[in-house]
Protein backbone atom coordinates (compact mmCIF):
# COMPACT_ATOMS: atom_id res chain seq x y z
CA UNK A 1 0.00 0.00 0.00
CA UNK A 2 1.51 3.30 -1.11
CA UNK A 3 1.55 6.24 1.21
CA UNK A 4 -0.23 8.70 -1.01
CA UNK A 5 -0.28 11.39 1.66
CA UNK A 6 3.51 11.53 1.47
CA UNK A 7 3.26 12.23 -2.24
CA UNK A 8 1.53 15.51 -1.46
CA UNK A 9 4.57 16.86 0.34
CA UNK A 10 6.44 16.85 -2.99
CA UNK A 11 4.00 19.36 -4.52
CA UNK A 12 4.55 22.84 -3.06
CA UNK A 13 1.62 24.34 -4.95
CA UNK A 14 -0.82 22.22 -2.94
CA UNK A 15 -0.19 24.53 0.03
CA UNK A 16 -1.76 27.42 -1.81
CA UNK A 17 -4.89 29.13 -0.61
CA UNK A 18 -7.71 30.14 -2.94
CA UNK A 19 -10.25 32.63 -1.62
CA UNK A 20 -8.70 31.98 1.80
CA UNK A 21 -9.34 28.24 1.58
CA UNK A 22 -6.94 25.39 0.86
CA UNK A 23 -6.63 24.67 -2.86
CA UNK A 24 -8.32 21.50 -4.04
CA UNK A 25 -6.95 20.91 -7.49
CA UNK A 26 -9.32 18.82 -9.58
CA UNK A 27 -8.31 20.03 -13.02
CA UNK A 28 -5.64 17.46 -13.70
CA UNK A 29 -6.96 16.53 -17.12
CA UNK A 30 -6.01 20.05 -18.24
CA UNK A 31 -2.55 19.93 -16.73
CA UNK A 32 -0.99 18.30 -13.69
CA UNK A 33 0.97 19.94 -10.91
CA UNK A 34 4.74 19.46 -10.74
CA UNK A 35 6.76 17.87 -7.92
CA UNK A 36 9.81 19.56 -6.41
CA UNK A 37 12.04 17.01 -8.12
CA UNK A 38 10.93 18.29 -11.53
CA UNK A 39 11.16 21.95 -10.53
CA UNK A 40 14.65 21.35 -9.12
CA UNK A 41 15.77 19.58 -12.28
CA UNK A 42 15.00 22.73 -14.27
CA UNK A 43 16.87 24.88 -11.78
CA UNK A 44 19.83 22.51 -11.68
CA UNK A 45 20.14 22.50 -15.47
CA UNK A 46 20.13 26.30 -15.74
CA UNK A 47 22.41 26.78 -12.74
CA UNK A 48 24.96 24.08 -13.44
CA UNK A 49 25.17 22.75 -16.99
CA UNK A 50 23.12 24.90 -19.34
CA UNK A 51 24.50 24.37 -22.85
CA UNK A 52 23.43 23.26 -26.29
CA UNK A 53 23.35 19.56 -27.08
CA UNK A 54 24.75 17.36 -29.83
CA UNK A 55 27.40 19.89 -30.80
CA UNK A 56 29.85 21.02 -28.15
CA UNK A 57 32.76 18.90 -27.09
CA UNK A 58 32.91 20.64 -23.76
CA UNK A 59 31.90 19.02 -20.50
CA UNK A 60 28.65 20.87 -20.03
CA UNK A 61 27.41 20.09 -23.52
CA UNK A 62 28.19 16.45 -22.94
CA UNK A 63 26.30 16.49 -19.65
CA UNK A 64 23.32 18.17 -21.23
CA UNK A 65 23.33 15.74 -24.17
CA UNK A 66 23.47 12.79 -21.80
CA UNK A 67 20.61 14.13 -19.70
CA UNK A 68 18.49 14.94 -22.78
CA UNK A 69 19.05 11.54 -24.39
CA UNK A 70 18.60 9.91 -21.00
CA UNK A 71 15.09 11.34 -20.85
CA UNK A 72 14.39 9.79 -24.24
CA UNK A 73 15.56 6.38 -23.04
CA UNK A 74 13.37 6.55 -19.96
CA UNK A 75 10.35 7.55 -21.99
CA UNK A 76 10.98 4.65 -24.36
CA UNK A 77 11.06 2.32 -21.38
CA UNK A 78 7.98 3.97 -19.83
CA UNK A 79 5.78 3.16 -22.84
CA UNK A 80 7.60 -0.09 -23.62
CA UNK A 81 8.96 1.05 -27.00
CA UNK A 82 11.42 -1.27 -28.73
CA UNK A 83 13.99 1.49 -29.20
CA UNK A 84 14.61 5.11 -28.24
CA UNK A 85 14.87 5.83 -31.96
CA UNK A 86 11.08 5.63 -31.91
CA UNK A 87 10.72 8.54 -29.46
CA UNK A 88 10.52 12.00 -31.02
CA UNK A 89 10.26 15.10 -28.87
CA UNK A 90 7.66 17.67 -29.90
CA UNK A 91 6.06 20.66 -28.17
CA UNK A 92 2.94 18.76 -27.17
CA UNK A 93 0.55 16.01 -28.22
CA UNK A 94 -1.12 18.32 -30.71
CA UNK A 95 2.11 18.92 -32.58
CA UNK A 96 2.83 15.19 -32.61
CA UNK A 97 -0.51 14.46 -34.30
CA UNK A 98 0.16 17.19 -36.82
CA UNK A 99 3.49 15.58 -37.70
CA UNK A 100 1.72 12.30 -38.43
CA UNK A 101 -0.90 14.08 -40.53
CA UNK A 102 1.69 16.09 -42.48
CA UNK A 103 4.41 13.55 -42.85
CA UNK A 104 2.44 10.30 -43.06
CA UNK A 105 -1.13 11.37 -43.88
CA UNK A 106 -0.40 13.64 -46.81
CA UNK A 107 1.52 10.86 -48.58
CA UNK A 108 -0.73 7.95 -47.71
CA UNK A 109 -4.30 9.22 -47.74
CA UNK A 110 -6.09 9.51 -51.06
CA UNK A 111 -9.52 10.46 -52.32
CA UNK A 112 -12.10 7.91 -51.21
CA UNK A 113 -10.00 6.61 -48.32
CA UNK A 114 -11.50 6.56 -44.86
CA UNK A 115 -10.10 7.88 -41.60
CA UNK A 116 -11.81 6.39 -38.56
CA UNK A 117 -11.98 8.36 -35.30
CA UNK A 118 -14.42 8.34 -32.37
CA UNK A 119 -17.19 10.69 -31.31
CA UNK A 120 -15.18 11.62 -28.23
CA UNK A 121 -11.95 12.91 -29.72
CA UNK A 122 -10.26 16.05 -28.45
CA UNK A 123 -10.05 18.76 -31.14
CA UNK A 124 -6.34 17.88 -31.37
CA UNK A 125 -7.13 14.43 -32.72
CA UNK A 126 -10.04 15.69 -34.76
CA UNK A 127 -9.34 18.97 -36.53
CA UNK A 128 -6.05 17.84 -38.22
CA UNK A 129 -7.82 14.75 -39.64
CA UNK A 130 -10.83 16.77 -40.70
CA UNK A 131 -8.56 19.16 -42.60
CA UNK A 132 -6.63 16.29 -44.20
CA UNK A 133 -9.88 14.58 -45.27
CA UNK A 134 -11.12 17.84 -46.74
CA UNK A 135 -7.88 18.45 -48.65
CA UNK A 136 -7.68 14.90 -50.00
CA UNK A 137 -11.35 14.15 -50.59
CA UNK A 138 -11.16 11.41 -47.99
CA UNK A 139 -13.93 10.56 -45.56
CA UNK A 140 -13.91 11.00 -41.80
CA UNK A 141 -15.87 8.20 -40.12
CA UNK A 142 -16.98 8.23 -36.47
CA UNK A 143 -17.34 5.40 -34.00
CA UNK A 144 -20.26 6.57 -31.87
CA UNK A 145 -21.03 6.06 -28.20
CA UNK A 146 -23.24 3.16 -27.14
CA UNK A 147 -26.22 3.47 -24.79
CA UNK A 148 -24.07 2.80 -21.72
CA UNK A 149 -21.75 5.69 -22.53
CA UNK A 150 -19.00 3.36 -23.66
CA UNK A 151 -17.71 3.27 -27.25
CA UNK A 152 -19.86 1.23 -29.60
CA UNK A 153 -17.44 -1.59 -30.47
CA UNK A 154 -19.98 -3.39 -32.66
CA UNK A 155 -20.15 -0.26 -34.73
CA UNK A 156 -16.35 -0.18 -34.86
CA UNK A 157 -16.39 -3.64 -36.38
CA UNK A 158 -18.71 -2.45 -39.12
CA UNK A 159 -16.90 0.83 -39.78
CA UNK A 160 -13.31 -0.37 -39.95
CA UNK A 161 -13.00 -1.89 -43.43
CA UNK A 162 -10.48 -2.20 -46.22
CA UNK A 163 -11.28 1.41 -47.15
CA UNK A 164 -9.90 2.50 -43.77
CA UNK A 165 -6.35 3.85 -43.94
CA UNK A 166 -5.95 4.88 -40.32
CA UNK A 167 -7.84 4.48 -37.06
CA UNK A 168 -7.01 7.38 -34.73
CA UNK A 169 -8.51 7.14 -31.25
CA UNK A 170 -8.06 8.49 -27.78
CA UNK A 171 -6.80 6.10 -25.12
CA UNK A 172 -9.02 7.77 -22.53
CA UNK A 173 -11.71 10.43 -22.99
CA UNK A 174 -10.68 13.75 -21.47
CA UNK A 175 -14.38 14.51 -20.89
CA UNK A 176 -15.89 11.30 -19.49
CA UNK A 177 -12.81 9.30 -18.60
CA UNK A 178 -13.96 6.41 -20.82
CA UNK A 179 -11.06 4.00 -21.27
CA UNK A 180 -10.82 2.65 -24.81
CA UNK A 181 -10.08 -0.98 -25.66
CA UNK A 182 -6.93 -0.39 -27.70
CA UNK A 183 -6.21 -4.03 -28.36
CA UNK A 184 -9.60 -4.46 -29.96
CA UNK A 185 -9.46 -1.37 -32.17
CA UNK A 186 -5.80 -1.93 -33.03
CA UNK A 187 -6.38 -5.47 -34.22
CA UNK A 188 -9.44 -4.35 -36.23
CA UNK A 189 -7.27 -1.68 -37.87
CA UNK A 190 -4.43 -4.05 -38.66
CA UNK A 191 -6.75 -6.80 -39.91
CA UNK A 192 -7.93 -4.30 -42.50
CA UNK A 193 -4.47 -3.07 -43.40
CA UNK A 194 -4.96 0.30 -41.68
CA UNK A 195 -2.55 2.11 -39.37
CA UNK A 196 -3.44 2.70 -35.74
CA UNK A 197 -2.78 5.96 -33.89
CA UNK A 198 -3.45 6.39 -30.19
CA UNK A 199 -3.92 9.81 -28.60
CA UNK A 200 -2.42 9.08 -25.21
CA UNK A 201 -2.67 12.63 -23.85
CA UNK A 202 -5.01 11.37 -21.11
CA UNK A 203 -4.14 7.68 -21.09
CA UNK A 204 -0.36 7.70 -20.73
CA UNK A 205 -0.35 9.84 -17.54
CA UNK A 206 -2.88 7.63 -15.78
CA UNK A 207 -2.81 4.07 -17.16
CA UNK A 208 -0.06 1.51 -17.63
CA UNK A 209 0.74 1.81 -21.34
CA UNK A 210 2.64 -0.54 -23.59
CA UNK A 211 2.96 0.28 -27.28
CA UNK A 212 3.99 -3.29 -27.94
CA UNK A 213 0.96 -4.72 -26.19
CA UNK A 214 -1.51 -2.43 -27.95
CA UNK A 215 0.59 -2.73 -31.13
CA UNK A 216 -0.13 0.87 -32.06
CA UNK A 217 1.76 2.43 -34.97
CA UNK A 218 1.77 5.89 -33.41
CA UNK A 219 1.24 7.14 -29.86
CA UNK A 220 1.22 10.81 -28.87
CA UNK A 221 1.18 12.44 -25.44
CA UNK A 222 2.11 15.59 -23.50
CA UNK A 223 4.45 15.62 -20.52
CA UNK A 224 2.72 18.58 -18.85
CA UNK A 225 -0.22 16.32 -18.00
CA UNK A 226 2.06 13.85 -16.23
CA UNK A 227 4.09 15.89 -13.73
CA UNK A 228 6.45 17.31 -16.38
CA UNK A 229 6.89 20.93 -17.47
CA UNK A 230 4.91 22.51 -20.30
CA UNK A 231 6.45 22.51 -23.75
CA UNK A 232 7.28 18.82 -24.19
CA UNK A 233 5.29 16.26 -26.14
CA UNK A 234 6.17 12.88 -27.56
CA UNK A 235 5.53 11.25 -30.89
CA UNK A 236 6.13 7.53 -30.71
CA UNK A 237 6.14 5.78 -34.07
CA UNK A 238 7.19 2.31 -35.17
CA UNK A 239 10.70 2.60 -36.53
CA UNK A 240 9.90 1.17 -39.96
CA UNK A 241 7.15 3.78 -40.41
CA UNK A 242 9.15 6.75 -39.16
CA UNK A 243 11.99 5.70 -41.45
CA UNK A 244 9.76 6.13 -44.48
CA UNK A 245 8.33 9.49 -43.39
CA UNK A 246 9.95 12.72 -44.57
CA UNK A 247 10.98 15.32 -41.97
CA UNK A 248 8.49 18.06 -41.16
CA UNK A 249 10.97 20.86 -40.60
CA UNK A 250 14.36 21.38 -42.20
CA UNK A 251 17.43 23.09 -40.78
CA UNK A 252 20.02 22.39 -38.13
CA UNK A 253 20.27 19.13 -36.15
CA UNK A 254 18.03 17.16 -38.50
CA UNK A 255 20.82 16.72 -41.07
CA UNK A 256 23.75 14.38 -41.23
CA UNK A 257 25.66 16.28 -43.91
CA UNK A 258 25.11 19.38 -45.97
CA UNK A 259 26.88 20.52 -49.15
CA UNK A 260 25.95 23.20 -51.64
CA UNK A 261 24.51 20.45 -53.82
CA UNK A 262 22.75 18.21 -51.37
CA UNK A 263 21.67 17.56 -47.80
CA UNK A 264 21.36 14.13 -46.29
CA UNK A 265 18.84 13.71 -43.55
CA UNK A 266 19.89 12.60 -40.09
CA UNK A 267 18.79 9.25 -38.72
CA UNK A 268 15.95 8.68 -36.27
CA UNK A 269 14.90 10.26 -34.02
CA UNK A 270 16.82 13.45 -34.78
CA UNK A 271 15.52 13.80 -38.33
CA UNK A 272 12.26 15.02 -36.78
CA UNK A 273 13.92 17.38 -34.27
CA UNK A 274 15.08 20.37 -36.29
CA UNK A 275 16.72 23.21 -34.41
CA UNK A 276 17.68 23.50 -30.76
CA UNK A 277 15.07 21.53 -28.84
CA UNK A 278 13.48 22.29 -25.48
CA UNK A 279 16.49 20.93 -23.60
CA UNK A 280 15.64 21.99 -20.04
CA UNK A 281 12.05 20.84 -20.16
CA UNK A 282 12.92 17.52 -21.78
CA UNK A 283 15.48 16.84 -19.05
CA UNK A 284 12.92 17.70 -16.36
CA UNK A 285 10.40 15.46 -18.17
CA UNK A 286 12.80 12.58 -17.63
CA UNK A 287 12.61 13.30 -13.91
CA UNK A 288 8.80 13.31 -14.06
CA UNK A 289 8.97 9.86 -15.67
CA UNK A 290 11.29 8.67 -12.89
CA UNK A 291 8.76 9.90 -10.36
CA UNK A 292 5.92 7.96 -11.99
CA UNK A 293 8.09 4.85 -12.45
CA UNK A 294 8.92 4.93 -8.75
CA UNK A 295 5.22 5.04 -7.88
CA UNK A 296 4.40 2.37 -10.45
CA UNK A 297 1.68 2.99 -13.02
CA UNK A 298 -0.36 0.02 -11.74
CA UNK A 299 -0.45 1.78 -8.36
CA UNK A 300 -1.33 5.12 -9.95
CA UNK A 301 -4.24 3.48 -11.74
CA UNK A 302 -5.40 1.70 -8.57
CA UNK A 303 -5.28 4.94 -6.54
CA UNK A 304 -7.27 6.86 -9.14
CA UNK A 305 -9.82 4.09 -9.47
CA UNK A 306 -10.24 4.20 -5.71
CA UNK A 307 -10.86 7.97 -5.83
CA UNK A 308 -13.22 7.66 -8.80
CA UNK A 309 -15.29 4.94 -7.14
CA UNK A 310 -15.56 7.07 -4.02
CA UNK A 311 -16.55 10.20 -5.96
CA UNK A 312 -19.08 8.41 -8.14
CA UNK A 313 -20.64 6.75 -5.09
CA UNK A 314 -21.21 10.13 -3.47
CA UNK A 315 -22.19 12.04 -6.58
CA UNK A 316 -24.69 9.49 -7.87
CA UNK A 317 -26.63 10.08 -4.64
CA UNK A 318 -27.23 13.73 -5.51
CA UNK A 319 -30.52 13.89 -7.42
CA UNK A 320 -29.78 17.11 -9.33
CA UNK A 321 -26.41 15.92 -10.62
CA UNK A 322 -26.11 14.19 -13.96
CA UNK A 323 -22.87 12.35 -14.75
CA UNK A 324 -21.94 11.80 -18.39
CA UNK A 325 -20.37 8.68 -19.86
CA UNK A 326 -20.07 5.26 -18.26
CA UNK A 327 -21.61 5.12 -14.78
CA UNK A 328 -19.38 2.20 -13.87
CA UNK A 329 -16.09 3.58 -12.49
CA UNK A 330 -14.21 0.44 -13.56
CA UNK A 331 -14.59 1.55 -17.18
CA UNK A 332 -13.23 5.01 -16.47
CA UNK A 333 -10.12 6.91 -15.61
CA UNK A 334 -10.30 9.58 -12.91
CA UNK A 335 -12.36 12.05 -14.92
CA UNK A 336 -15.98 12.92 -14.04
CA UNK A 337 -18.05 15.23 -16.21
CA UNK A 338 -21.26 16.41 -14.68
CA UNK A 339 -23.94 19.05 -14.71
CA UNK A 340 -26.32 20.35 -12.07
CA UNK A 341 -29.84 20.55 -13.40
CA UNK A 342 -30.44 24.02 -14.85
CA UNK A 343 -27.00 25.38 -13.98
CA UNK A 344 -24.56 26.33 -16.72
CA UNK A 345 -21.14 24.72 -16.13
CA UNK A 346 -19.53 28.18 -16.02
CA UNK A 347 -21.66 29.12 -13.07
CA UNK A 348 -20.85 25.78 -11.44
CA UNK A 349 -17.11 26.38 -11.87
CA UNK A 350 -17.40 29.85 -10.39
CA UNK A 351 -19.41 28.70 -7.41
CA UNK A 352 -16.96 25.86 -6.60
CA UNK A 353 -14.00 28.24 -6.90
CA UNK A 354 -15.46 30.07 -3.89
CA UNK A 355 -14.63 26.94 -1.90
CA UNK A 356 -11.09 26.78 -3.28
CA UNK A 357 -11.99 23.97 -5.67
CA UNK A 358 -10.48 24.12 -9.15
CA UNK A 359 -12.49 22.24 -11.76
CA UNK A 360 -12.87 22.87 -15.47
CA UNK A 361 -16.08 24.05 -17.10
CA UNK A 362 -16.87 24.24 -20.77
CA UNK A 363 -16.56 22.08 -23.86
CA UNK A 364 -13.08 20.70 -22.99
CA UNK A 365 -11.97 21.04 -26.62
CA UNK A 366 -14.57 18.42 -27.56
CA UNK A 367 -17.34 20.42 -29.22
CA UNK A 368 -18.51 17.55 -31.44
CA UNK A 369 -18.88 15.36 -28.33
CA UNK A 370 -20.85 18.11 -26.56
CA UNK A 371 -23.27 18.06 -29.49
CA UNK A 372 -23.56 14.26 -29.18
CA UNK A 373 -24.28 14.58 -25.46
CA UNK A 374 -26.74 17.38 -26.19
CA UNK A 375 -25.12 19.90 -23.87
CA UNK A 376 -23.27 23.20 -24.29
CA UNK A 377 -20.64 22.07 -21.88
CA UNK A 378 -20.01 20.20 -18.67
CA UNK A 379 -18.28 20.73 -15.37
CA UNK A 380 -15.36 18.33 -14.99
CA UNK A 381 -13.46 17.07 -11.97
CA UNK A 382 -10.31 15.10 -12.72
CA UNK A 383 -7.94 13.42 -10.29
CA UNK A 384 -4.27 12.58 -10.00
CA UNK A 385 -1.80 10.97 -7.63
CA UNK A 386 -1.92 13.70 -4.98
CA UNK A 387 -5.68 13.88 -4.63
CA UNK A 388 -7.28 12.30 -1.57
CA UNK A 389 -10.65 10.94 -0.54
CA UNK A 390 -10.88 13.79 1.97
CA UNK A 391 -10.63 16.27 -0.89
CA UNK A 392 -13.38 14.45 -2.72
CA UNK A 393 -15.55 14.53 0.41
CA UNK A 394 -14.94 18.26 0.63
CA UNK A 395 -15.77 18.70 -3.05
CA UNK A 396 -19.05 16.78 -2.73
CA UNK A 397 -19.91 18.66 0.45
CA UNK A 398 -19.25 21.92 -1.36
CA UNK A 399 -21.70 20.80 -4.03
CA UNK A 400 -24.31 20.05 -1.38
CA UNK A 401 -23.65 23.30 0.49
CA UNK A 402 -23.90 25.23 -2.77
CA UNK A 403 -27.36 23.84 -3.42
CA UNK A 404 -29.04 26.98 -2.19
CA UNK A 405 -26.99 29.18 -4.50
CA UNK A 406 -27.23 26.65 -7.32
CA UNK A 407 -31.01 26.48 -7.05
CA UNK A 408 -31.15 30.25 -6.85
CA UNK A 409 -29.10 30.52 -10.04
CA UNK A 410 -30.64 27.53 -11.83
CA UNK A 411 -32.72 28.05 -14.92
CA UNK A 412 -35.39 25.39 -15.10
CA UNK B 1 -18.82 40.72 -1.00
CA UNK B 2 -20.04 37.31 -2.04
CA UNK B 3 -20.62 35.67 -5.36
CA UNK B 4 -24.33 36.29 -5.01
CA UNK B 5 -23.77 40.03 -4.45
CA UNK B 6 -21.23 40.39 -7.24
CA UNK B 7 -22.36 38.08 -9.92
CA UNK B 8 -25.79 36.74 -9.24
CA UNK B 9 -27.68 39.93 -8.43
CA UNK B 10 -31.42 39.75 -8.69
CA UNK B 11 -31.60 41.79 -11.88
CA UNK B 12 -29.15 39.45 -13.57
CA UNK B 13 -30.96 36.30 -12.52
CA UNK B 14 -34.28 37.80 -13.54
CA UNK B 15 -32.98 38.38 -17.05
CA UNK B 16 -31.29 34.95 -17.08
CA UNK B 17 -34.45 33.13 -16.01
CA UNK B 18 -36.76 35.18 -18.23
CA UNK B 19 -34.70 36.46 -21.14
CA UNK B 20 -36.42 39.27 -23.04
CA UNK B 21 -36.67 39.30 -26.82
CA UNK B 22 -35.76 35.67 -27.18
CA UNK B 23 -36.30 34.03 -30.57
CA UNK B 24 -35.72 34.67 -34.23
CA UNK B 25 -36.94 37.17 -36.81
CA UNK B 26 -37.92 35.58 -40.12
CA UNK B 27 -37.60 38.79 -42.13
CA UNK B 28 -34.54 40.10 -40.31
CA UNK B 29 -32.44 42.65 -42.17
CA UNK B 30 -29.34 41.60 -40.27
CA UNK B 31 -28.39 38.34 -38.61
CA UNK B 32 -25.06 37.62 -36.95
CA UNK B 33 -23.54 34.84 -34.97
CA UNK B 34 -21.20 35.16 -32.06
CA UNK B 35 -19.22 32.48 -30.25
CA UNK B 36 -17.05 32.53 -27.22
CA UNK B 37 -14.31 30.10 -28.31
CA UNK B 38 -13.22 29.70 -24.72
CA UNK B 39 -16.40 28.01 -23.60
CA UNK B 40 -18.30 27.40 -26.82
CA UNK B 41 -21.25 29.57 -25.86
CA UNK B 42 -23.17 30.51 -28.98
CA UNK B 43 -25.43 33.37 -29.84
CA UNK B 44 -27.54 34.26 -32.85
CA UNK B 45 -28.70 37.82 -33.16
CA UNK B 46 -31.46 39.07 -35.45
CA UNK B 47 -32.16 42.69 -36.22
CA UNK B 48 -34.80 44.42 -38.21
CA UNK B 49 -33.61 47.85 -39.13
CA UNK B 50 -35.95 50.24 -40.90
CA UNK B 51 -35.21 53.89 -41.65
CA UNK B 52 -32.11 53.76 -39.51
CA UNK B 53 -33.98 52.50 -36.46
CA UNK B 54 -33.73 49.13 -34.68
CA UNK B 55 -37.40 48.25 -34.87
CA UNK B 56 -36.95 44.64 -33.80
CA UNK B 57 -34.27 42.60 -32.09
CA UNK B 58 -34.25 38.95 -31.12
CA UNK B 59 -31.62 36.72 -29.57
CA UNK B 60 -31.22 33.01 -29.61
CA UNK B 61 -28.57 32.01 -27.14
CA UNK B 62 -27.36 29.04 -25.25
CA UNK B 63 -25.07 30.48 -22.70
CA UNK B 64 -24.30 30.99 -19.06
CA UNK B 65 -26.19 33.29 -16.72
CA UNK B 66 -23.99 36.29 -17.46
CA UNK B 67 -24.06 35.91 -21.20
CA UNK B 68 -27.83 35.41 -21.32
CA UNK B 69 -28.64 38.22 -18.88
CA UNK B 70 -26.34 40.63 -20.64
CA UNK B 71 -27.95 39.88 -24.02
CA UNK B 72 -31.43 40.22 -22.60
CA UNK B 73 -30.71 43.65 -21.05
CA UNK B 74 -29.04 44.76 -24.25
CA UNK B 75 -32.03 43.83 -26.36
CA UNK B 76 -34.36 45.96 -24.22
CA UNK B 77 -32.06 48.92 -24.34
CA UNK B 78 -31.42 49.10 -28.07
CA UNK B 79 -34.94 48.30 -29.22
CA UNK B 80 -36.39 51.41 -30.85
CA UNK B 81 -33.05 53.21 -30.91
CA UNK B 82 -31.47 54.76 -33.97
CA UNK B 83 -28.26 53.18 -35.20
CA UNK B 84 -26.18 56.01 -33.71
CA UNK B 85 -27.95 55.72 -30.38
CA UNK B 86 -27.45 51.96 -30.38
CA UNK B 87 -23.75 52.41 -31.07
CA UNK B 88 -23.56 54.87 -28.20
CA UNK B 89 -25.12 52.33 -25.82
CA UNK B 90 -22.59 49.72 -26.95
CA UNK B 91 -19.75 52.15 -26.26
CA UNK B 92 -21.07 53.03 -22.83
CA UNK B 93 -21.40 49.39 -21.88
CA UNK B 94 -18.01 48.32 -23.20
CA UNK B 95 -16.37 51.26 -21.53
CA UNK B 96 -17.96 50.30 -18.22
CA UNK B 97 -16.88 46.67 -18.50
CA UNK B 98 -13.36 47.44 -19.62
CA UNK B 99 -12.67 50.22 -17.10
CA UNK B 100 -10.56 48.64 -14.41
CA UNK B 101 -10.95 49.41 -10.73
CA UNK B 102 -13.68 51.78 -9.69
CA UNK B 103 -17.33 51.49 -10.65
CA UNK B 104 -18.56 53.51 -13.59
CA UNK B 105 -21.86 55.37 -13.38
CA UNK B 106 -24.07 55.16 -16.44
CA UNK B 107 -26.76 57.59 -17.65
CA UNK B 108 -30.05 56.97 -15.92
CA UNK B 109 -31.72 55.12 -18.78
CA UNK B 110 -28.85 52.61 -18.85
CA UNK B 111 -28.67 52.24 -15.08
CA UNK B 112 -29.80 48.62 -15.13
CA UNK B 113 -26.58 47.63 -16.86
CA UNK B 114 -24.63 48.63 -13.76
CA UNK B 115 -25.74 45.31 -12.26
CA UNK B 116 -23.19 43.69 -14.54
CA UNK B 117 -20.27 45.59 -13.05
CA UNK B 118 -19.76 42.88 -10.45
CA UNK B 119 -18.63 40.63 -13.30
CA UNK B 120 -15.44 42.70 -13.53
CA UNK B 121 -14.15 40.95 -10.45
CA UNK B 122 -14.11 37.71 -12.45
CA UNK B 123 -12.01 38.52 -15.49
CA UNK B 124 -12.77 35.34 -17.44
CA UNK B 125 -16.47 36.12 -17.25
CA UNK B 126 -16.10 39.58 -18.81
CA UNK B 127 -16.05 37.85 -22.18
CA UNK B 128 -19.41 36.25 -21.36
CA UNK B 129 -20.91 39.66 -20.65
CA UNK B 130 -19.43 41.22 -23.77
CA UNK B 131 -20.39 38.50 -26.26
CA UNK B 132 -23.90 39.81 -27.09
CA UNK B 133 -22.59 43.35 -27.41
CA UNK B 134 -19.73 42.42 -29.70
CA UNK B 135 -22.15 40.44 -31.80
CA UNK B 136 -24.50 43.43 -32.01
CA UNK B 137 -21.60 45.71 -32.87
CA UNK B 138 -20.63 43.39 -35.69
CA UNK B 139 -24.23 43.19 -36.89
CA UNK B 140 -24.66 46.95 -36.98
CA UNK B 141 -21.36 47.41 -38.78
CA UNK B 142 -22.29 44.82 -41.41
CA UNK B 143 -25.29 46.99 -42.33
C1 LIG C 1 -7.39 13.59 -25.15
C2 LIG C 1 -6.50 14.74 -25.42
N1 LIG C 1 -5.86 14.82 -26.59
C3 LIG C 1 -5.02 15.83 -26.88
C4 LIG C 1 -4.81 16.86 -26.00
C5 LIG C 1 -3.91 17.98 -26.40
O1 LIG C 1 -2.81 18.08 -25.59
P1 LIG C 1 -1.85 19.33 -25.76
O2 LIG C 1 -2.70 20.54 -25.60
O3 LIG C 1 -0.85 19.17 -24.69
O4 LIG C 1 -1.26 19.23 -27.14
C6 LIG C 1 -5.47 16.84 -24.78
C7 LIG C 1 -5.27 17.94 -23.80
O5 LIG C 1 -6.06 18.72 -23.45
C8 LIG C 1 -6.33 15.76 -24.48
O6 LIG C 1 -7.00 15.72 -23.32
Amino acid sequence: MKNWKQVRADFPILDRKIEGKPLIYLDNAATSQKPLQVINALKNYYENYNSNIHRGLHTMSEEATLAYEGARERIARFIDAASEREIIFTRNATEAINIVVESWGKHNIQAGDEIVITAMEHHSNFVPWQKLAEDKGAKLVYIELAEDGNLDYQMAERLITNRTKIVAVTQMSNVMGTVVDLQKLGSLAHLNGAKFLVDGAQGVPHLPTSVRESDCDFLVFSLHKMLGPTGVGVLYGKEELLDLMPPMLYGGDMISSVTREKTTVNELPWKFEAGTPNIADVIASGVAIDYLLALGMENVRAHELDLTRHAMDLMLKLPSIKIYGPQNPELKGGVISFNYEGVHPHDMGQILNESGIAIRAGHHCCQPLMKTLGVMGTARASFYIYNTKEEIDFFVEALIKAEKVLNYVACR
Amino acid sequence: MSLVDDLYRETILDHYHNPRNRGTISDATVSTEGVNPLCGDELRLFLKIENGVVCDIKLESRGCSINTASGSMMSELVLGKSLEEAQAVISEFKNMMLTKGEDVTLPEELEELEALQGVKKYPVRIKCALLPWNTLDEGLKSK
